[in-house]
């Protein structure tokens, strides 16, 4: 017998106590899904959660995004940035003359990529109650490398794309996953506790995470 | 003979028995205080950020019960999930055991003639002993994560699920990356002091021309989507990412209990998982993939899908629910055993009270190291309240001791077999207590007030070692109800 | 073959007792018929604390009888994986307390064995009409505190003890009968107590049964720390509703000289004099 036979036969001969097959007769579940929180003010809840891991929060009008982008590259110090195909034009005309602007487009090597100092990017959903970020890779977000290498995130998330917890993220990012979508949640910047459970900040994915909330 | 490739690690085999190891560990003042310290932070910041959700107590029951409607159907879930991964291009394995697991691994590597590989923390593969056996087939596999990079430079055991070094402090974790990554990679830079952010640092400058270079990777999972044949994995340092973005073959080694039905039972696990663990509202990390994204990550992707005595532990209704296990370690920040003697003295890279439940399971009772572990245990229940998916682990201790003791029967009488054969007599009716009460009041009234101390006998002193005992009555309690009640209150 | 243990988990099989307002302790009001579960150890070895039980129960107005049938919950098998030799323990306890509506108990780990594991080993037994019994008998059973201010519907027992004490919560009556504030609520309304927090008080004390033979070293460890937070209270008495442990920490702090006394708290409430127990 294959293992794969063999191990099917296993479980199968484990289970011969339950008799109904239906799981949701068999085992019903006390939940219901996908629930918002009650939450009075959801965007103030993500700011604090976000603050909370170390990270920043830039309110600005949607028609000033542009600008809030620049400043947060020049807050971080960054001397280069590279940009993932799909987003608008006017950020990266807005970004100051004294930084590199790659593209990714066509797709940068890793060894590129490790020695750009910041990203920016768009997201797919934000969850306020947890803090967290999600991006599905999807035009603006870029390829998850992107995200990854470079030291420093510039994250741009619009208001309406926060919602209050994670069960209502997840109906949001359901789709892009039955779509086969990989999804990368961030809430803050790398992190480690593993020296005496002690906090530090920024380990292997960047080290910064600046949001910027654009309502 | 050729060099070994990775630092050798520490042995289980030379750990004794839980009773003869637990003593060697509590002498080690050094680790006694390192634990401490963690583990009661730990715990406090996890009451902390349950606390501050509502429904917790309804998100644990679905816990419960959405494992536990996965466990019960776990035929159907398994063949959703093959389907759905070979759907989305990722190629599935089975395997019967760690051998076999270990078998695919090294074939995948040798087929693509790759010699070194990167890890994200994965307590599977501790499980199977991947590393040794890639080891000895001419692969090189380095631990990502910052505390197995910790235990792997250490020559290290890992000694608890989340924290495997939390065993060490900041002097010892300098003291080894000074002098063992030059060894084996970029050199830790020099005048490194032993503030954490230092040594994290250092371990990013190590770690990176690793990830560069790597053509592989293996991994675990948290969680598998049977729906849409979704893996999931939660982390926080970014070692994960590295390792599920830059090589072009991922192979993901996913115990066959890791399984949810759909994607949206992960809100309810998503929610209980880091604020369990590491005492976070969320992990820096999660990754979702199902299959490789044509232009971004790897290409290759392969999953194993493991029994390794999984099967076991389903065939008993009782000990089923141990699979439920999502190895978060709240259960070991919590326990007062775990807290004093650490990971090590459990024999496994599962200790605490899951591993006292899970390896015996796992592995059977026949080893006396695998017998001992469902003893480890006070029976205090912390580690009930806090587990997020409601293990019963104390019930599930005394059932194992059940089986440990009937094991045992078969063998030899014991002393501890005579002393409970005479308590069923004395326990069976009231007038037989009454006559072994004739031995306890005669010794109480020898002793009257005089108390017990230390006795050279040999299980008394285990008691009476660093413990005093007040005599026995002299009289019982049954005795003055008789010399004060009338008969009719009896 | 055993029941699975699947949902729901958890359930809560305390007596659902019909909480009313807390009062005084009446004087002479007629109270409920109690059966007394002694406890083999607290039977044996400090008779003290079954007697205080009878003393107190009386005072509030109960009528207490002791079933002499009676001996232990057969706990020290069953943790010990002894369950066969357990099951005659088990029998003779529901065969003994099946005919009484208030079955009170001084101790919380007897208690939560009548609770958690009697009908369990009638299962394990094949024997479902045993597993039914028990079942009501332990729906009938209470731990002395969820007695009187459950069902008697009191806090203030009328006690007096003018002493400095600190009240250990015992790891079975917290988590496995799940007695809550009551013991605190009780000690509270003592007359005279001075009532110390215990630091790191629902840290267990090590005793754990016959794990304090088969893990000696780590059991004393975990004991040290318990009587070191003890003495860290300059209590006169460390109180708990469960013997066993009180023997344990007992135990380390007589060795020690420590000078702090172990008390039940029965025993408290039970005295209404200046005199110490």
């Amino acid at each position: 017998m294959n293992a794969r036979d063999e191990v099917l036969r296993r479980v199968r001969a484990a289970t011969t106590d339950v008799t109904d097959a239906d799981p949701a007769q068999d085992s019903p579940i006390d939940w219901i899904y996908g629930r918002a929180l009650p939450t009075d003010d959801v965007l103030a809840d993500f700011i604090e959660k976000v603050i909370d891991y170390g990270a920043t929060v830039t309110r600005c009008t949607a028609d000033d995004v542009a600008r809030a982008v620049a400043d947060a590259l020049a807050r971080l110090g960054a001397a280069s940035v590279v940009l993932p195909p799909g987003l608008p034009e006017s950020w990266a005309e807005a970004i100051g003359s004294g930084v590199g602007v790659l593209r990714d487009d066509p797709p940068l090597g890793n060894a590129d990529l490790d020695v750009v100092d910041a990203v920016v990017t768009t997201a797919a959903v934000a969850m306020a109650d947890s803090g967290t970020i999600a991006l599905d890779h999807t035009e603006g977000q870029g390829r998850r490398v992107l995200s990854l290498l470079p030291d420093r995130h510039v994250c741009v998330v619009r208001a309406d794309q926060v919602v209050s917890d994670v069960p209502e993220g997840l109906a949001v990012l359901g789709p892009a996953m039955r779509r086969g979508r990989p999804v990368t949640w961030l809430s803050g910047g790398s992190a480690t506790s593993d020296i005496e459970l002690t906090r530090v900040e920024g380990v292997h994915g960047p080290r910064h995470l600046a949001v910027i909330l654009a309502e | 003979m050729t060099a070994r490739r990775t630092p050798e690690p520490g042995s289980w085999l030379g750990i004794p028995p839980f009773p003869k190891a637990a003593p060697g560990a509590l002498d080690k003042a050094e680790q006694r205080r390192n634990l401490r310290h963690a583990t009661t932070s730990i715990r406090e910041k996890r009451a902390e950020r349950a606390d501050e959700v509502a429904d917790w107590e309804q998100l644990r029951t679905a816990a419960a019960q959405i494992k536990d409607r996965t466990l019960r159907h776990l035929e159907g879930y398994l063949l959703e999930a093959e389907g759905a991964m070979t759907a989305a291009g990722v190629t599935v394995h089975w395997a019967r055991d760690g051998a076999e697991a270990n078998r695919i691994v090294t074939d995948i590597a040798h087929a693509k003639g790759i010699d070194e590989l990167v890890k994200i923390k994965s307590m599977v593969t501790q499980e199977i002993e991947l590393n040794e056996h890639l080891e000895a087939n001419g692969i090189a596999a380095w631990e990502t994560d910052l505390a197995e990079l910790i235990v792997q430079l250490g020559n290290d055991l890992p000694s608890h699920i989340l924290v495997p070094a939390i065993h060490r402090n900041r002097a010892e974790v300098r003291d080894i990356f000074e002098v063992q990554m030059g060894r084996y990679g970029a050199p830790a830079p020099a005048a490194m002091t032993d503030d954490p952010a230092e040594l994290s640092a250092a371990a990013r400058s190590h770690l990176r021309e690793k990830f560069l270079r790597a053509r592989m990777a293996v991994s675990g999972a948290n969680f598998l989507v049977a729906e849409t044949g979704t893996l999931v994995v939660v982390e926080s340092e970014g070692n994960g990412r590295m390792c599920l973005t830059l090589p072009e073959t991922v192979v993901s080694i996913v115990g066959i209990e890791k399984l949810v039905p759909t994607v949206e039972d992960l809100e309810i696990f998503l929610k209980l998982l880091p604020r369990s663990s590491t005492g976070e509202r969320m992990n820096p990390y999660t990754s979702f993939w199902n299959g490789p994204t044509s232009g971004d990550g790897p290409q290759d992707l392969h999953v194993i899908l493991l029994d390794n005595g999984r099967t076991n532990a389903l065939a008993d209704p009782v000990g089923r629910p141990a699979l439920r296990c999502v190895r978060c370690s709240a259960c070991l920040n919590i326990c007062p055993v775990y807290e004093r003697v650490g990971g090590h003295a459990y024999g496994s890279p599962y200790p605490g009270p899951i591993g006292a439940i899970l390896g015996p399971q796992l592995r059977g009772m026949d080893d006396p190291k695998d017998a001992a572990l469902p003893f480890a245990s006070t029976l205090c229940g912390a580690c009930n309240d806090v587990c997020p998916v409601r293990i019963p682990i104390t019930d599930i201790l005394v059932h194992l001791r059940r089986e440990a003791v009937d094991h045992k029967k078969a063998g030899r009488p014991s002393a501890e077999r005579v002393a409970m054969k005479a308590a069923e007599w004395a326990m069976a009716e009231g007038p037989n207590l009454e006559r072994a009460q004739g031995a306890t009041q005669a010794a109480g009234r020898v002793l009257r007030d005089r108390w017990i101390g230390p006795l050279p006998l040999p299980v008394a002193s285990r008691w009476l070692g660093a413990r005093d005992t007040a005599p026995p009555a002299a009289r019982t309690f049954r005795r003055w109800w008789r010399d004060h009640h009338d008969e009719d209150d009896r | 073959m055993p029941v699975p243990a699947h949902l729901p988990p958890e359930p809560d099989v305390r007596p659902d007792a019909t909480r009313r307002d807390a009062v005084d302790a009446p004087a002479g009001v007629a109270g409920p018929a109690v059966a007394l579960f002694a406890t083999c150890i607290a039977d044996t070895m400090r008779p003290s604390i079954p007697i205080a039980t009878v003393t107190l129960l009386e005072r509030l107005g109960c009528r207490v009888s002791f079933p002499e049938r009676q001996t232990c919950c057969g706990q020290i098998m069953t943790n010990t994986g002894y369950w066969d030799e357990a099951l005659p323990a088990v029998r003779n306890h529901v065969e003994t307390f099946a005919g009484y509506d208030y079955i009170v108990a001084p101790s919380g780990s007897c208690v939560g064995s009548v609770r958690d594991q009697h009908a369990m080993l009638a299962r394990h037994a094949g024997d479902q009409s045993l597993a039914t019994a028990a079942a009501a008998v332990a729906s009938r059973t209470y731990e002395l505190t969820e007695f009187i201010v459950d069902v008697l519907g009191i806090v203030d027992v009328g006690a007096h003890f003018p002493h400095r004490v600190t009240y250990h919560p015992s790891c079975h009556s917290a988590r496995v009968a799940r007695v809550g504030d009551r013991p605190l609520q009780l000690l509270r309304r003592v007359r005279g107590l001075d009532l110390v927090p215990l630091p790191e008080a629902d840290q267990c004390c090590g005793f754990g049964g016959t794990f304090s033979l088969k893990n000696p070293a780590v059991s004393v460890a975990m004991a040290s720390d318990k009587a070191r937070h003890v003495r860290a209270t300059d209590a006169e008495f460390v109180v708990s509703v469960d013997h066993a442990c009180l023997m344990n920490i007992g135990g380390v702090l007589h060795r020690q000289r420590a000078g702090v006394r172990t008390i039940h708290l029965a025993e408290v409430l039970a005295a209404t004099g200046p005199e110490t127990p």
